[in-house]
């Protein structure tokens, strides 16, 4: 039974290794934006297309 | 109608088409081009018609130049790299976002853009040997994403953001959950083998999870308790100290001695609990500043007029701060005044609107004193600067005392006076209970006094008002009234007098009204009247032409317009003229009246300076035809809509007035239209206002004021809840505690409404909170306390009371707002 002190060696470390991550991510900055991220990452692969897109614009366009 | 391609505005008759786009103008039609060349328009795709008309901006960052200046406005600066931070307030969709984070598309010099959407700022690194500061915020212009530059910018900029809340919030979260756990085997109380073995073991390690959580999650109660001793108020805080630093010392008291296995779970789950509320509470609008002073509005540097030794004037850019009595300085079209200033060249029609919210230039001769803070409508002006920055007539309003007390200390808030009640009633119980056992079993005494004073911390209380207020926060916003911090909504609660400004408040500046007074035109002057105007770009021409009728649109034969004057013009033999008073008649025979000038009152300014006895209080075209005065066009500013229901609605339960900078002119139309019992003051210099507040709260009156231009400033900072309503909430309004946009100035009522149930929800939660208390204190006084019951009951009435204001106020929310929709 003294893998008891193991695991609750392990489970805190665990912890206490999320709890740094925690810390160091709000200390860069993280969560002083909640917002811009979640819009941001709707971009990212869209910028290639931007040629095929055009042409589709100029279509809604005319059907406005 | 078609709409534009860009910004979404509607298409006049003669806009542009380019690639099969309609274009409601140039600077539209430039921007799409700029960002088609770049291969950005994805732009378009993501939003419809996401884009803002650019301004024109010519002339207007040269001072970006002095490297002395931009080195203010860097963040950083080295080898050959710059970081900026601008506030673009134009931003407002998800294109704007990855617009300006593709700008290194548009110029190769920008490495890197970062918005941060809710603070509307645009963090950009750039090489500075390839585009230079200047260039970087003509770019951002250019596609209408001009930053705002103003004089803040040059005063050292705190960094630093404080997080300490997210940190002690993220140390009593961690330290609760694992406190959970841990605590969790000793509930079941089963004399296990190995459980006996290591319980000790599992009570240290909770002991040291809770270190941290007392002595900085919770440190902030502590200090805000014996600060409240030391002013001899029992606030809450003193309660919920009481309570932490009690949860401990047994805690800790009970595994030293082997007593029993402690209250940490309870004690980690009320930090946390109580962060959770105060987190809850914070302020959740980063973009809207509800500190601005003068600063804000004004430039950072002027172009400052040097006389060489030889006799040539150079000009040069210099810092606002810089500019010495003596000064001569150039004032470009558009550009604001920064210094109390005597006019020495040109033609000035200065925009007063910033200091009190009157559009209308007034016009101004050499030798006449501007007044800081307007604006210059037209051609070039040379000024000599009177006195220095911080000492012209508009920032010195910024010296009075007002501006520098904390209003929110001063206010006795309910949990305040409740605590002072609870907190003597907890203690009354605690020693008579102690009292009780002592002389019964002694042994249990101290057992009883601690577990009263543990089940008693008013955990549930101090959450109701942060969850309640910061729900009201949260639903005021959504409905375009935006509060500075939660505690204002109990303090509109209180509120029983409302002082509104006039014009800009309770006037609309984008609606006016106009009506024409005097002889009636034939059809062909009517004719050569529309054509005439709609030649010329003056706004009141734009505005007038837009309501005439449009018959043969034709251009006229002459046409001339005299900046500042007005327009003479001719077709087919008949000549007209149409413009100021001065203009207008001067040139004609029967009437030389010069006191008639076009001038619409300065609100709000001191009127030393040589204005007609006979001050028109209307703004007006003046029209003439053939030399003969036919009459005028009046515009006014249109009342809000729904003023009248709105005044009778407050007027039920509160003082409402009327405090105005200008003359009385309008003062039988507001009666006709507001009930009887508002009072009215006229010709109000911003001073006054503020004394005015002073006077009502000095007869113990709660006061809200509700205004708009600088010139309320004093008053809204003196007033117990100051409003300011804005057209635009990213246009930048004064010192207040609350925006509200002016299209739901009409649904103030409601406002009152919803705060007013608001505190009767926080009531209601109290007593809800205190049944929890109830059944508590009778485990805690028979001394039947176990940690389990505590760590059931602690959580339980958290979370009730978190649910029930929740619920509550979105429902009163919900019927309350919609009601008046």
């Amino acid at each position: 039974m003294n893998i008891i002190y193991l695991l609750l060696a392990l489970s805190v470390l665990v912890a206490i290794i999320f709890f740094i991550a925690f810390i160091v991510s709000v200390k860069k900055g993280q969560y002083d934006d909640v917002y811009t991220p979640s819009v941001r990452m709707l971009f990212d692969d869209e910028l290639v297309k931007s040629k095929s897109k055009q042409s589709k614009t100029s279509k809604n366009e005319k059907s406005n | 109608m078609k709409s534009c391609f860009h910004c979404g505005e509607a298409c006049k008759d003669d806009h542009l088409i380019f690639e099969e786009k309609d274009f409601c103008c140039n600077g539209c039609k430039t921007v799409f081009e700029i960002l088609h060349e770049s291969d950005l328009t994805y732009y378009y795709d993501l939003e419809e018609r996401p884009g803002i008309s650019p301004e024109h901006a010519e002339g207007k960052y040269d001072f970006l130049d002095n490297p002395e200046i931009a080195e203010k406005l860097l963040e950083f600066n080295e080898n050959n790299t710059q970081i900026v931070s601008f506030l673009i307030p134009s931003m407002h969709c998800s294109s704007c976002i990855w617009v300006l984070e593709n700008l290194g598309k548009l110029h190769s010099g920008v490495k890197s853009a970062q918005v941060d959407f809710p603070k509307k700022t645009a963090r950009i690194s750039f090489s500075s040997e390839k585009i230079n500061l200047k260039s970087l915020v003509y770019l951002l212009s250019r596609i209408g994403y001009e930053p705002y530059i103003s004089l803040k910018d040059y005063d050292e900029k705190d960094h630093r953001v404080n997080r300490s809340l997210i940190y002690k919030l993220g140390v009593a979260g961690f330290a609760f959950g694992n406190v959970m756990f841990l605590s969790f085997p000793e509930y079941f109380e089963v004399k296990e083998f190995w459980l006996e073995q290591f319980k000790y073991l599992f009570r240290w390690l909770m002991f040291a999870f809770s270190l941290p959580v007392v002595f900085y999650s919770g440190s902030d109660y502590f200090i805000s308790a014996f600060k409240g001793l030391r002013a001899k108020i029992l606030n809450i805080d003193v309660p919920i100290a009481l309570g932490i630093a009690v949860l401990f010392i047994r805690s800790a008291s009970e595994i030293i001695l082997d007593l029993g296995s402690g209250f940490f779970d309870s004690l980690t789950g009320l930090v946390f609990f109580l962060l959770l509320g105060k987190f809850f509470q914070q302020k959740t609008y980063n973009y809207l500043s509800f500190e601005r002073d003068y600063k804000s509005y004004f430039p950072m540097a002027v172009t400052r007029l040097n006389n060489k030794n030889s006799g040539e004037k150079i000009e040069e850019q210099v810092q606002v701060y810089a500019i010495k009595p003596g000064d001569r300085i150039l004032i470009r079209n558009g550009e604001l005044i920064p210094i109390d200033a005597v006019l020495i060249k040109g033609d000035a029609h200065i925009d007063y609107s910033f200091v009190t919210g009157e559009a209308e230039a007034v016009k101004k001769e050499s030798g006449e004193t501007l007044y800081a803070g307007g604006r210059q409508q037209g051609a070039i002006l040379e000024i000599e600067a009177v006195k220095a920055i911080d000492q012209s007539y508009l920032t010195k309003l910024w010296g009075n005392d007002v501006f520098k007390k904390d209003k929110r200390s001063e206010f006795q808030t309910l949990i305040n006076q409740i605590s002072k009640r609870f907190t003597a009633a907890v203690l009354s119980i605690a020693f008579l209970a102690t009292l009780f056992w002592l002389f019964y079993d002694p042994s249990k005494a101290l057992n009883v006094f601690t577990a009263v004073l543990i089940i008693a911390c008013p955990c549930a209380i101090a959450l109701a008002t942060p969850f309640t207020l910061g729900n009201l926060l949260r639903i005021f916003g959504r409905h375009k009234f935006y509060l500075k911090e939660a505690g204002v909504i109990e303090q509109m609660a209180k509120i029983d007098c409302l002082v509104f400004d006039k014009t800009g408040t309770i006037t609309s500046n984008k609606k006016t009204e106009v009506y024409y007074e005097g002889l009636n035109l034939n059809a062909e002057e009517q004719e050569l009247l529309s054509n005439s105007l709609r030649a010329s770009g003056h706004p009141l021409s734009r505005q007038l032409y837009d309501i005439l009728d449009k018959n043969n649109i034709d251009v006229p034969e002459e046409f001339e317009e005299l900046t500042g004057h007005g327009i003479s013009s001719g077709n087919r033999g008949n000549r007209m003229k149409i413009g100021s008073a001065a203009f207008v008649k001067d040139s004609t025979k029967n009437i030389r009246d010069k006191n008639n000038e076009l001038i619409s009152s300065g609100e709000g300014l001191p009127n030393n300076d040589k204005q007609p006895k006979q001050v028109e209080n209307k703004t007006a075209v003046h029209i003439s035809s053939n030399e003969e005065y036919k009459g005028r066009y009046v515009f006014k500013n249109a009342y809000r809509e729904g003023l009248s229901e709105l005044f009778s609605a407050l007027g039920r339960d509160k003082k409402l007035y009327i405090l105005s900078g200008d003359n009385a002119g309008e003062k039988e139309r507001l009666q006709e239209m507001l009930p009887a019992e508002t009072r009215y003051y006229f010709n109000q210099k911003p001073g006054h206002k503020l004394e005015f507040i002073k006077k009502l709260q000095q007869e113990r009156k709660s006061v809200m004021m509700i205004g708009d231009g600088l010139n309320d400033a004093g008053a809204l900072a003196q007033s117990d809840v100051g409003v300011a309503v804005s057209e635009n909430i990213n246009v930048f309004s004064p010192a207040c505690d609350g925006i509200l946009e002016a299209s739901n100035l009409t649904r103030l009522a409601a406002y009152f409404k919803l705060s007013a149930k608001g505190m009767r929800i926080i009531k209601w939660s109290f007593v809800l909170s205190l049944c929890y208390n109830l059944i508590g204190l009778s485990f805690a006084v028979t001394g039947n306390l176990m940690p389990v019951i505590a760590a059931i009951l602690m959580p339980l009435s958290s979370i009730t009371i978190v649910a029930y204001t929740s619920i509550a106020t979105n429902l009163a929310g919900r019927k309350i707002m919609k009601n008046r929709k």
